[in-house]
């Protein structure tokens, strides 16, 4: 049994005590009845009601879930090809270009990808709005779908695919039936961040719309400068409920997946 | 290829050709757009700028165009010291964040390592958490918080630490604070997977011969972690020094930083060739750590293999 110190109980409760109290705060004050933000006025669910007849508010929560939504699809079939090109294509000519531009948008300040994006829209003569959002999004989340079914697909037992192969199975369909049920966590876990890392952006949306396509990030982006509002509290308590739901929701459902997996290799291991 | 079935290896190119297709178009060839319209004149036109060449004229309309190449936007660069200030002083406050982000996990990816087996997936958990949740909204969070009559001044004067409100907001401090809260999951989360597989043995060892804690912290734990300490620091520093939500929301008028300065020339200015040469300078500071990072995790994923 490892001696767990003092020390170290108090700095990952201090760093989980940080990373958590300014979110409590802004869901416990959406349900402040005062419109001073930082003055208590008593509960109320007042601005969750004001958010339904806030319609621009709710058009730009529309535009931005369909955003979310149809990059993150496209985002998860070019993410897991680029993850399967890295890991079982070896050394084939130009990969150290593509691993760096798999790697590269992971860090890049979103200001250079938006304003890059923006100026090839332009050059390209695509009209701004709706679908150059989507462009961008996809662009920028398929390097994190990669990173993550990549992660799974190095860990992967290839026996697996061969015994398939061995046996006559066409190489498509040992994809199908053994290698995608076997990186389906990754796939799912890199479409849900694909899905948030759009929900979220603000820069290259903001780069990359016209007219008719505003985010709610951008939305909220405009309020904020404008001031704290409990409206906005609201909007976010939403945003942070369900985000969480979805993760929790996906980390026990691949959770129990795992036990049962790890539970019939073991009986396959066991069996004489 | 064995078999050599035309389809099987038709097929098998595909799968390279889309994703790496999708990445020259929409990553490698806009950066080659920024950096031609950077050598462009701006004009008050739709879209603001003078072409600097044109496909259609083939090689001799490009070599033409070569002459006309404009150094305007970078001459412009060198002699208004605003641009000079907010590179050096994004730089500044990149590694100072990253410092401090660093003395922040550490302690916690290595609390994390050392918790009980079974709480870490947990813990873990807790700290991806709000890294799903909105980047923006965590930002907009520590505003409450911060100004002047918001709840850390409203707390601090109740516990009597304090007599007058403190400003945080719109200060470099805020920034700072943003920077640590927004990207503390990015540094604890590679230092905890190079902690966690950290052998206790080796410590136990090296405490049964004598060795004084501190000593072996830094004999044994710091270079087994320091694999984690380089990716985590990357992770940090080089999206911190282009960073814009930060600075533009907590940070004050004399916050300068290269991700702002970026956006107000696009945005308020709708100078695009003079923001392309503030990107093209961006990308030539931050391209070799982009190059370190990117080697670093290539080696990463081909130790796994």
């Amino acid at each position: 049994m490892i001696r767990t110190s003092r020390f170290n109980i108090v700095s990952v409760v201090f760093g989980l005590v940080f990373l958590y109290i300014p979110i409590l705060l802004l869901v416990i004050y959406s349900f402040n009845d005062s419109k001073l933000v930082t003055v208590w006025g008593g509960f109320s669910t007042r601005w969750y009601g004001a958010l339904l007849t806030d319609q621009p508010l709710l058009d730009a929560a529309w535009v931005t879930l369909q955003v979310a939504f149809i990059s993150a699809c496209v985002a998860t079939v070019l993410g897991t090809l680029a993850a399967v090109t890295l890991v079982r294509f070896g050394r084939f000519k130009g990969r150290t270009l593509f691993s760096g531009m798999i790697y590269a948008p992971l860090v890049m300040p979103d200001v250079i990808s938006g304003l890059s994006l923006l100026l090839l829209f332009v050059a390209m003569g695509f009209a701004r709005g709706f679908w150059t959002v989507v462009l961008a999004h996809i662009t920028l989340s398929m390097c994190f779908v990669a990173v993550v079914v990549q992660s799974r697909l190095v860990t992967f037992d290839r026996s697996l695919e061969e015994a398939a192969e061995d046996l006559g199975c066409p190489p498509l369909k040992t994809f199908w039936l053994i290698t995608l049920p076997i990186i389906l966590p990754a796939i799912i876990a890199g479409w849900m961040l694909a899905f948030t890392l759009s929900l979220d952006d603000l820069v290259l949306a903001s780069f990359a719309t016209g007219p008719g396509a505003t985010t709610l990030p951008m939305k909220i982006y405009s309020q904020v400068r404008l001031g704290v509002t409990p409206e906005i509290n609201a909007v976010s308590s939403i945003l942070v409920g369900l985000v969480a739901a979805g993760v929790l929701a996906a980390s026990i459902v691949t959770k129990r997946r795992e036990v049962e997996r790890q539970r019939a290799e073991h009986l396959a291991a066991a069996a004489p | 290829m064995e078999g050599g079935e035309g389809k099987r290896s038709w097929l098998r190119w595909l799968v390279v050709i889309v994703p790496y297709a999708w990445s020259l178009l929409f990553f490698l060839i806009p950066f080659l757009i920024v950096f031609k319209i950077s050598f462009s004149a701006s004009a008050i036109a739709q879209p603001p700028y003078t072409p600097v060449f044109g496909l259609a004229k083939g090689i001799a309309g490009i070599a033409d165009s070569i002459r006309q190449f404009s150094f305007d936007n970078y001459v412009w660069l060198t002699q208004d010291s605003l641009y000079f200030r907010s590179y050096v002083s994004s730089i500044v406050i990149a590694v100072v964040s990253t410092f401090l982000v660093l003395l922040v996990g550490f302690p916690m990816a290595y609390g994390m390592a050392r918790a009980p087996r079974s709480w870490q997936p947990t813990l873990v958990m807790l700290v991806i958490l709000p890294f799903w949740t909105s980047f923006l909204i965590r930002v907009y969070a520590w505003i409450g918080i911060l100004k002047k009559e918001g709840l850390l001044n409203q707390f601090l004067l109740w516990t009597g630490l304090i007599q007058e409100p403190l400003t945080i907001l719109n200060t470099n401090w805020a920034v700072y604070i943003g920077i640590v809260y927004s990207y503390l999951p990015f540094m604890v989360l590679p230092l905890y997977a190079a902690l966690e597989r950290l052998d206790q043995t080796l410590l136990e060892a090296a405490s049964d011969l004598g060795c004084p804690p501190t000593r072996a912290f830094w004999q044994i734990t710091w270079p087994l972690a320091l694999p984690g300490v380089i990716a985590g620091c990357f992770l940090v520093f080089i999206p911190v020094t282009g960073e814009f939500v930060i600075p533009d929301l907590l940070g004050g008028s004399d916050t300068l930083m290269i991700g702002k300065t970026l956006w107000s020339e696009f945005f308020n200015n709708r100078d695009w060739p003079l923001s392309s040469a503030v990107a093209v300078i961006l990308l030539l500071i931050l391209v070799v750590p982009i190059v370190i990072f990117q080697n670093q995790q290539q080696r990463a994923a081909e130790k796994n293999q």
